[in-house]
């Protein structure tokens, strides 16, 4: 027991960023998102004896967070989800291939769909998560997660006004993208 | 890390698909990694450092009540 400690702390640390970063996504705030954060690991912490190192401590502590979110947005009932005001003002210093403006616009179209759109394509488009582990984790058939992530990509590209693959110009933007270190 | 990917019975990850519109390619997959990556790139805040680190002290004083040994 004394062993899995240290290396439960280490995965768990080493999974934050991303957890971090889900979070930001499901509450669209970054103080509420980081309230979330300490809640799951201490919850993560309390129950580490029923996870089983070596298996998907991610995908276990984004099912965590999740459940998490939701039973909390349960108990105070449903705040409506005002974009995250400091957003702009960290980007501003984050040094990102899109304009700041460019990314706070497609933030406020990904926080104006629906709660199980968005998480969805964020575990999938973002997270790295597999249809089957994305499905786990939202507790639905992996058919349900095919369309909540289609419907939200067409939902996005309605609101964004682009059309998908085909659209996207010849810019300096799109090229850096495929070739940026951050896209591994 | 990278080599798990099994939770409780779950099948292992698929490899990339390229069906779903939000590859290398797509401008809405572009800019959703774009900022789930601008906050990752936060780094972890001191507080969750902390955190762990009570959490951790706790658990290893409940451990060995007597002895405060077995640290890192």
């Amino acid at each position: 027991m004394t062993e899995e400690t240290p290396s439960f702390k280490r995965e768990l640390l080493a999974t934050l960023p991303s957890l971090r970063a889900f979070a930001v996504s499901l509450s669209g705030k970054h103080d509420k998102a980081d309230d979330l954060v300490q809640d799951t690991v201490m919850k993560a912490w309390a129950k580490q004896t029923s996870y089983q190192m070596g298996t998907n401590l991610k995908a276990w502590l984004f099912t965590i967070l999740r459940n998490e979110f939701y039973s909390q947005m349960r108990k105070r009932g449903r705040e409506v989800q005002d974009s995250d005001g400091t957003f702009t003002e960290r980007m501003a210093v984050h040094p990102s291939q899109y304009g700041v403006t460019d990314l706070a616009d497609f933030k406020k179209a990904l926080d104006a769909l629906p709660d199980d759109q968005r998480e969805a394509i964020v575990l999938i488009g973002a997270s790295g998560f597999s249809y089957e582990e994305a499905a786990e984790i939202c507790e639905c058939a992996v058919g349900t997660m095919k369309s909540r992530v289609s419907r939200a990509r067409t939902r996005l590209q309605g609101m964004l006004g682009v059309t998908g693959e085909a659209d996207y110009g010849p810019d300096a933007v799109s090229a850096q993208v495929t070739s940026s270190p951050h896209f591994g | 890390m990278r080599d798990i990917t099994k939770m409780n019975h779950m099948p292992p990850a698929r490899s990339r698909r390229s069906d779903d519109g939000l590859g290398p390619n797509s401008d809405i997959g572009a800019k959703l990694r774009a900022l789930f990556v601008s906050v990752q790139d936060e780094g972890i805040p001191d507080r969750f450092l902390d955190l762990l680190e009570q959490l951790d002290h706790a658990e290893q004083k409940a451990k060995a009540p007597t002895a405060n040994a077995e640290s890192e």
